[in-house]
């Protein structure tokens, strides 16, 4: 029997509403990724501070400890700016080959085939990579306060520090989103997974050193804006009642934040295309 | 070429599988420019259902009129209707109804060969399970069904071929897009890709436009033809009326002044063309049996030996070659 008559038949089963391709893509990018003993190895040792930083609550509770060891308002700031390590690495990891990868094996034309419009694949793309990155900082962050609730068996530190549930969610999400646009938007750029990893990284230590340069010459820290950390740092200290530690205004702050956002949404829409167009 | 009557026969489909009745695509006054460059100028052309050939030459303008149909290029001008639906308006309708082929190597990295269709075919809208038992199925039917667990990147190139028409074909469209089907495959994978081809569209009900440059897999697999050259269409029709008896073509071996003899025939209101074996095709329109007494008479006016005359079975060749103005 010919091979053509072993198989193929019409399909007359259900099917989906269209504007649900992005949750298959999503859950089959967040599959690929979780089996890899370097991505758990990676999730384990982003999850440390979050140990060290439970233990410490737990000896606040428990005995009498020097004032600084007890925990603060601002203990939750320090554990999200010590996450940015795990975010940095994290997204190198699982974003450079988001789109670089599928652009290098030509797999835009089969998606953008597919019922899924560009914005769909962008926020399928997206939501893997905000899944991981809320998972080492938001996620561990409001356990953290659970946890000293647990600990200390009264919501007094929470009632005290309301602030802390907004302040955590919006710091983690402005963040993640910072460092996920931004890596769509380069992976977007290239077919090499590896370029976009060293373009990511240039882009990070160049507009810090950049920053820091300007800083050294002028005397003044107004242009924290240029690096994205250090805008993003600012807004950090806002968001957390702290004391802004540059002298760059808060508005100037998030337009550079919204701006990279919007900017990086921008090119990924002009990049994640059926057809490449070479004139 | 494979022999398709030599199978055994395949019980009619059910009334469930019918296919779209309609013309499947309506391209009017179609304009489609790469910066300055037109590569489709006012393109009007309807695709019957069935199995219809996009042929012409590299550079024609098929891939681009297939991307435009897919809402990939957005038309300087013009309208484009597939199975009913505006492209402009209904893009996503679309696309959950046809299937797309397309010419260049493309996959989803990092997945075997079912994880990768069945993948497809979600992302198509088939419920999880349904997409998986489809994926074995189609890939059975391209015939990977024996390496549908090794990963793509490891497939050879008619092995690629094989995968992106069951990744095409696994939600069951009402409507395939083939790009090039048989683009870097050996001989009997070509063979056997025209045969699926060949079944699809006329065993299982599938319509489907083939576009490309080789007329002998439009010729075995489609009853419709599109002969696009330099981005217009240079002629339309099913492919055994456009090869019709309006005439008879006569190959023909002449010993002496070729050229001179190609000039004669021409004058004589003969269509001639001079093949890379020095045997001229001349067509003769509306031809009948004592038609090649005209040509013995011609050679000798000319003193010039006719060392073989036979009548030649009009190929699609023959259309192509009259479109595009070979003849």
């Amino acid at each position: 029997m010919p091979i053509h008559d072993q198989g193929y038949q019409r399909y007359l089963g259900s099917r989906g509403a269209i504007g649900q391709a992005w949750r298959v893509m999503t859950r089959a990018g967040v599959m690929s990724v979780v089996t890899k003993r370097v991505f758990i190895g990676m999730m384990l040792w982003a999850w440390v501070p979050f140990i060290v930083r439970a233990v410490q609550i737990y000896l606040s509770a428990t005995f009498t400890l020097p004032a600084f060891l007890e925990p603060k308002g601002e203990m939750f700031r320090e554990f999200l700016d010590q996450q940015g390590l795990f975010v940095f690495f994290m997204t190198i990891y699982v974003g450079a080959g988001l789109i670089a990868n599928d652009r290098r094996a030509n797999a835009l034309q089969l998606y953008l085939s597919k019922p899924m419009t560009s914005a769909e694949y962008i926020a399928g793309k997206l939501a893997i990579l905000f899944l991981f990155l809320i998972s080492v900082t938001f996620v561990p962050a409001m356990i953290l306060l659970l946890t000293q609730a647990v600990f200390a068996g009264n919501l007094t530190f929470i009632r005290n520090n309301l602030y802390l549930v907004p302040a955590i969610t919006l710091y983690s999400v402005v963040l993640v989103l910072l460092a996920s646009t931004t890596m769509l938007a380069l992976s977007s750029m290239s077919k090499s997974s590896r370029f976009v990893a060293v373009m990511y990284a240039g882009l990070f230590f160049f507009t810090l050193a950049l920053f820091n340069a300007l800083r050294g010459i002028t005397g003044s820290s107004a242009f924290a804006w240029i690096a994205p950390t250090a805008a993003l740092q600012q807004l950090g200290d806002v968001i957390f009642r702290l004391e802004p530690r540059y002298q760059l205004s808060p508005a100037l702050a998030v337009v550079s934040v919204v701006v990279l956002i919007a900017g990086s949404i921008v090119i990924m829409m002009r990049r994640v295309r059926g057809v490449e167009i070479v004139t | 070429m494979p022999e398709i009557s030599q199978h055994l026969p395949v019980p009619e489909p059910p009334p469930s599988s019918e296919r779209f009745a309609g013309p499947v695509v309506v391209a009017d006054h179609l304009t489609v420019r790469y910066g300055t460059n037109a590569a489709l100028k006012d393109v009007s052309a309807v695709f019957p259902s069935g199995a219809v050939g996009l042929l012409g030459p590299n550079g024609a303008g098929k891939s681009t009129l297939l991307k435009s149909l897919m809402g990939f290029l957005v038309p300087e001008k013009g309208s484009m209707k597939v199975l009913g639906l505006d492209v402009a308006t209904s893009p996503l309708e679309i696309r959950e109804r046809i299937g797309y082929m397309p010419e260049s190597d493309s996959h989803i990295p990092g997945m075997n060969a079912v994880s990768f269709v069945a993948y497809c075919g979600q992302l198509s809208g088939l419920p999880p399970v349904d997409a998986m038992q489809r994926a074995h199925e189609v890939l059975y039917y391209v015939g990977l069904g024996e390496a549908r667990y090794r990963n793509i990147e490891t497939y050879s190139t008619g092995m690629k071929q094989r995968i992106k028409l069951a990744q095409a074909i696994v939600h069951d469209p009402d409507l395939l897009f083939l790009d090039e089907p048989t683009n870097g495959m050996d001989p009997k994978g070509r063979d056997e890709m025209l045969e699926l081809i060949h079944d699809l569209a006329h065993r299982k009900n599938v319509n489907l436009i083939l576009s490309s440059h080789l007329l002998p897999d439009v010729e075995f697999t489609c009853d419709h033809v599109v002969v696009m050259d330099k981005g217009t269409v240079a002629t339309h029709g099913p492919i055994e009326a456009l090869k019709g008896p309006h005439g008879r073509v006569y190959e023909m071996r002449i010993k002496g002044d070729q050229q001179r003899f190609i000039e004669v025939l021409k004058t004589a209101g003969y269509e001639v063309k001079d093949t890379d074996d020095d045997v001229l095709r001349v067509f003769i329109p509306g031809a009948t049996d004592d038609s090649t007494k005209v040509l013995f008479t011609l050679a000798a006016r000319e003193r010039l030996q006719v060392r073989h005359l036979r009548p030649s079975i009009p190929t699609l060749e023959d259309v192509f070659a009259k479109a595009v103005g070979e003849v």
